[in-house]
Parts: C-alpha cells; sequence; structure tokens
C-alpha cells in the first residue's frame, strides 16, 4: 500500500438519483483515494454504480451526501462553473465513445482542451503535437476522427486527456470499443501515463483483459466498494513492471 | 479554437448553412430595399427644403408641407418679418399643383416652384442644359429630365400649357424627382404667380418666405420673434418644416409605415429562419458542446461558440444581402422613385444583422445552458 498522499479522496459518498418514487440510491457511502502514479481500474457489474462514482470522481455530477477532495480542495457546495474549473485544472477524461469533435482533426482535438484553459497559439500547437508524438500519432496529427482507426481515435482522446498536464485521468470503459490489440495498446498507454508521468489514473472497466495493466482493483457493487486488491507487479507486461519498478524507486 | 469550432460547426452542414444564409440574405435585402425607399422618398420630400439658402420657413399656418403650402403670405407679412431684428432677407417663394397640358393632348398635374435665384434663396440645381437667365426668358420653365415623357414634351424648345398660361421647356435638370410624382416646374416668382394666380387675387401673396438672418443672430430668438409679430402663420426652422413635410407624406399616408413595417417584417423573418437553424445546428453538435463542458470549459467558453456561428452568419449573410441589394439599387436609379443606399444605413444594417444573429443566439445558447455533462458517459 502507498503512503503518497492522494491527489483525488472520496468520503462516504452517497448518491441518489430521480424523485419520488423512482428514486434509487446509486452510491452508498464510497469511500476512495487516488494518489499519483498509480492506475486503478474500477471494475463492476452494470448499475452496480462505476458510471456515477467516475461522475462523481470527476466533479461532474455532485453527490447527495459526503465530500470530495481534489487536490486538497473540498468540492463541497461549489457551483457548476467553479467545478468545471477544477475540472480543467485538475483531470483529463477519456471516454468509451472517444467524443472527439468530428469537425477538427487530431491536433485541434488536442488543441481544444488546451483552449478551454486558456492556452492558445503556438505553445498550444505545439504542446498538442508533442502529445499526439507520445502516444504514437506523430503521423496522424492533420487527420480528422472520421479518418483514424478505433485504437487511433482513443489515442487522441488520450493525447487530449493528458495534453493539459493533469494530474488525474478518468476514463469511461477506454477499451469497450476496441479490439483487443487496440485494447491492450490503450491499457499500456494509460499504465504509462501513471508510472513515467507521476498521474493517477482511474479506469471504469469491466474487460478482464485490462486487469494486468493495473496496481489496484477496486470492485464495486450495488452503489457500495466490496473489495479492493493491490496487483502483484508484472503480471502480463514487462514494460509495466519495469515503469513500476523505477517509479517505486524513484519515490523510495 | 473558438472561431475555428464555430466555423466547422456552420460549414459541417451545408445544406443548413444554405437555408441560414438564404433567411439572412433574405431578411438584408428585403429591409434593405424597405429602408432604401424609405430613405429615398424621405430624400424626395425633402430635397427642396434642404436646398434652400435659409434659416427659418414662414408658411402659412398648419401648412402640410412643400408642396402643399397654399397662396396665402402677403407683402405686408413681408415687411413685418424684414421688420424684425436679426433678420436679414425674407425671399418670397410659390409652390402649388397645376395642371399641365400635353402639347399631344391630356393633362397630368405638376408642381409649380417659384423663387427669384437672384435673391439666394434657391435656384434650380442640377442643371445639364439652359441657365437660370435661360428660365428669366418670357414664359420660361425648368423641368426635369427623368419627367419629359411624363409632360408629353421632347426637351428644350418644347412648349406646352400650365392652367391658363403658356410655358417653353428653355432649361433641364437632372435627378430632381417629386415624391408626389408631379413633376416640379421651376420658374421666376412672379410668372409662377401669373400662372396660378388665375382669378388675378393673389398676384402679389406668397406661399413661403425663405427667412436669412443677420451673422450672429440667435436662431430661436428669431423665430419667436416672428412668430410673435406673423398672426396666421406657422415659423420654423429648416428641421422642423422638413419633418412637417416627412411627417405628411410618409406618416399621414401611411406610406411610411408601410415601409418601416416591410423592414419590420424582414427583421423578424430573418430572425426567426436564423434563430432556427442555429438551434438546430446546436442541437446536432450537443454532445460536442457536453464533452466541452466535461472538459471543464466554462459556460461563456460554449456560449462564444455559438455566437461566433451566429456572427459568421452574419457576416456571411450580410456580404450576400448587400451585394444583391446594391444591384436592386442600381437597377432602381431610373425608377420612379429610386433606392438610396448611405453609408450610415449600410452600416446600420451590418449592426442590424449582428443584432438580429445574436438574438437567434438565444434559443440555441438557452439548450447548452441546460447540458448536463454527465450525459457524455451514457453516450
Amino acid at each position: 500500500m502507498t503512503n503518497e498522499t492522494p491527489v483525488l479522496e472520496a468520503n462516504d459518498i452517497v448518491k441518489e438519483l430521480g424523485k419520488g418514487a423512482g428514486k434509487v440510491m446509486a452510491l452508498k457511502g464510497v469511500s476512495l483515494k487516488l494518489v499519483p502514479g498509480e492506475l486503478t481500474l474500477l471494475m463492476g457489474p452494470s448499475g452496480s454504480g462505476k458510471t456515477t462514482l467516475l461522475s462523481i470522481l470527476g466533479c461532474i455530477l455532485s453527490p447527495t451526501s459526503g465530500d470530495i477532495r481534489l487536490a486538497g480542495q473540498s468540492t463541497l457546495g461549489l457551483g457548476p462553473e467553479q467545478l468545471a474549473a477544477l475540472r480543467r485544472q485538475h483531470i483529463g477524461f477519456i471516454f468509451q465513445s472517444y467524443n472527439l469533435f468530428p469537425t477538427l482533426n487530431a491536433v485541434e482535438n488536442v488543441r481544444i482542451a488546451l483552449d478551454v484553459l486558456g492556452q492558445k497559439g503556438y505553445p498550444a500547437a505545439a504542446r498538442a503535437e508533442e502529445v499526439l508524438r507520445e502516444v504514437g500519432l506523430g503521423h496522424r496529427l492533420q487527420n480528422f476522427p472520421n479518418n483514424l482507426s478505433g485504437g487511433e481515435q482513443q489515442r487522441v482522446a488520450v493525447a487530449r486527456a493528458i495534453a493539459a498536464s493533469p494530474s488525474i485521468v478518468l476514463a469511461d470503459e477506454p477499451t469497450a470499443a476496441l479490439d483487443s490489440e487496440n485494447g491492450h495498446a490503450v491499457m499500456a498507454l494509460l499504465a504509462r501515463i501513471a508510472k513515467e508521468q507521476n498521474r493517477s489514473v482511474l479506469a471504469v472497466t469491466h474487460d478482464p483483459r485490462t486487469l494486468g495493466y493495473a496496481d489496484r482493483v477496486v470492485r464495486i457493487e450495488d452503489g457500495k466498494i466490496v473489495g479492493e486488491e493491490r496487483r502483484p507487479e508484472g503480471v502480463n507486461s514487462p514494460e509495466i513492471t519495469d515503469l513500476t519498478k523505477k517509479r517505486r524507486k524513484a519515490n523510495a | 479554437m473558438i472561431l475555428t469550432l464555430a466555423f466547422r460547426n456552420l460549414f459541417h452542414d451545408r445544406i443548413r448553412l444554405a437555408v441560414t444564409l438564404v433567411g439572412i440574405l433574405f431578411s438584408i435585402v428585403l429591409v434593405a430595399v424597405q429602408l432604401g425607399l424609405y430613405l429615398g422618398s424621405s430624400r424626395m420630400i425633402t430635397n427642396m427644403i434642404e436646398k434652400t439658402n435659409s434659416d427659418l420657413w414662414i408658411t402659412t399656418f398648419g401648412a402640410k408641407s412643400f408642396e402643399e403650402g397654399g397662396l396665402l403670405l402677403t407683402p405686408g407679412q413681408r415687411h413685418q418679418a424684414l421688420a424684425t431684428p436679426g433678420v436679414k432677407a425674407v425671399i418670397p417663394m410659390v409652390s402649388a399643383f397645376a395642371e399641365w397640358r400635353k402639347p399631344g393632348g391630356g393633362s397630368t398635374r405638376v408642381a409649380v416652384v417659384g423663387i427669384d435665384a437672384e435673391d439666394g434663396g434657391l435656384q434650380p440645381w442640377n442643371l445639364i442644359e439652359g441657365t437660370w437667365d435661360d428660365i428669366r426668358a418670357p414664359d420660361a420653365i425648368a423641368v426635369d429630365r427623368s419627367y419629359l415623357k411624363d409632360l408629353g414634351i421632347e426637351g428644350i424648345g418644347s412648349t406646352a400649357q400650365i392652367a391658363i398660361g403658356r410655358v417653353r421647356v428653355r432649361a433641364l435638370t437632372e435627378g430632381i424627382r417629386s415624391f408626389t410624382q408631379s413633376p416640379y416646374v421651376f420658374t421666376p416668382l412672379q410668372r409662377a404667380r401669373n400662372l396660378l394666380n388665375m382669378d388675378g387675387e393673389k398676384g402679389d401673396k406668397s406661399t413661403f418666405f425663405l427667412v436669412q438672418l443677420e451673422p450672429g443672430a440667435n436662431l430661436e430668438t428669431v423665430r419667436l420673434a416672428l412668430q410673435e409679430r406673423l398672426e396666421g402663420t406657422d415659423v420654423l426652422t429648416k428641421a422642423q418644416f422638413r419633418d412637417r413635410s416627412l411627417g405628411q407624406w410618409l406618416f399621414k399616408t401611411g406610406a411610411g409605415i408601410a415601409l418601416i413595417g416591410g423592414a419590420l417584417l424582414g427583421i423578424l423573418v430573418g430572425t426567426v429562419i436564423v434563430a432556427q437553424t442555429l438551434y438546430s445546428s446546436t442541437k446536432d453538435h450537443i454532445n460536442e458542446f457536453a464533452t466541452l463542458r466535461a472538459l471543464g470549459s466554462s459556460g461563456s467558453y460554449i456560449h462564444k461558440v455559438i455566437l461566433a456561428q451566429a456572427g459568421l452568419s452574419a457576416v456571411i449573410g450580410y456580404t450576400l444581402g448587400m451585394i444583391i441589394a446594391l444591384l436592386i439599387l442600381y437597377l432602381s436609379r431610373n425608377s420612379p422613385l429610386p433606392l438610396v443606399m448611405t453609408p450610415g444605413l449600410a452600416f446600420s444594417l451590418f449592426a442590424l444583422t449582428l443584432f438580429m444573429c445574436a438574438i437567434s443566439a438565444v434559443s440555441a445558447i438557452m439548450k447548452v445552458t441546460k447540458i448536463d455533462p454527465a450525459t457524455v458517459f451514457s453516450r
């Protein structure tokens, strides 16, 4: 178990959805900590509350009760614009359906995440190209989403998520729409981002292929955390093992 | 990136863009034509007043416009006006409708304008043939070239009859058109009196006195002094008489209301079309806006994207609309009611287009304001 200071901390989160007779308690007192340099998987069956928890951790939804602390700051009582400001400063998102802008090319899709942060002009363009090269898309900079494969689109989405150097990357089913090869490639990329860039990565998934890349697996069922396990190092990927060892050595 | 995204969103669906642009274009052309007609009419109505070299106008009480002033001001009133402190000159002028008998048969109505150019109050401008000296010749008159056909004459040397007096065209003007479509006929003061004075009782009366002030005289002080001295008259500044004439022809007749109403209709139709297309474009891109929100963009960032879309639509639509409006303007130059476009009107139309598009963006902005960024996880 790591002793690092958490970048994101959820304490006793309760979330009620719907009203009246249709009210559902999606989360029933969930607590979770995310630390830098770790890839955490949040796994659970459909309807278990995974995505609701991800939305709350990502400051998109507000909890009914409980507290979220992001980079040491409580989100309690913050309005939509303040939560948006926290998101753009601290969180990168990766979505199941990539959510790229079809009218923008790869560089522009990444630049827009910098643009909302106020980073414009040549430095933003250079940074967008840099992260696209990092994710192996240096040869696809000017391609539009409809000219990219699913795996390439997801890598553009990863580049967009990390372009502004957020401390947390939240991924919603990042491999669900990908074939096996691309799924592994994207997970390896997320693991590398966690290790090399010392970010905290949380991926919601029910894809067992992703297990080999995780430092930690949190299981959720019926709105409650039912289990948490740390993964043995390098189960499936020698590359990841090396990266993990390097990071732990550096932290020691 | 805001402009890039707005531009790409706009051009992503070319058919919808075309519908938007047609809406704006239609609106701009309609408003430009209506306001162009309004301006053209206003200029025609006030042209004669504007061209005079006078500070004040003395009219009979309640005179409605330049053409409808009556023939009631007396020489005695002129002398009273001349004796008023601050008055330098009082120039008599005659203006009235009369019947023009065409040499080939038939008749039409003309507006006779009688004044002596030597007095410095007004003289026919844009003379393209003949001079004021030619107009001073016996029976001589000047008419506008554009009305030759309506008057049933050929040009210089043609003769006709006004009321019971014979006249001969000695000079031609260009571009002096009449809103009433009764052509102006310029002639010296006394000849006009003779032509209009069929019963011989009004041989020395006038329709208006054009008042010129001494240098340094206070306009309002002199105006009030004249008004006090001259019973049964109105003493008006040039602007007041201009407004009264406009009110008479444009608003009491309903012509101006129809033109302004048409322009408002154009604005309304344009706004509705642009609003509808912007709203549907926003709805189509709603997932992208939700993604932007999830990425942490502020509400104002998204509003700017929509406003930029509206602004781009406005600029393109305005440019196309103005091209067509200017073409119509060019084609109308020889019509009885030529359209007028001024830099001020062109700028106002641009501002109006931007305003119309910004208003149109409201429904789209309201739509994105309600976006729940959590929807990005449910796709």
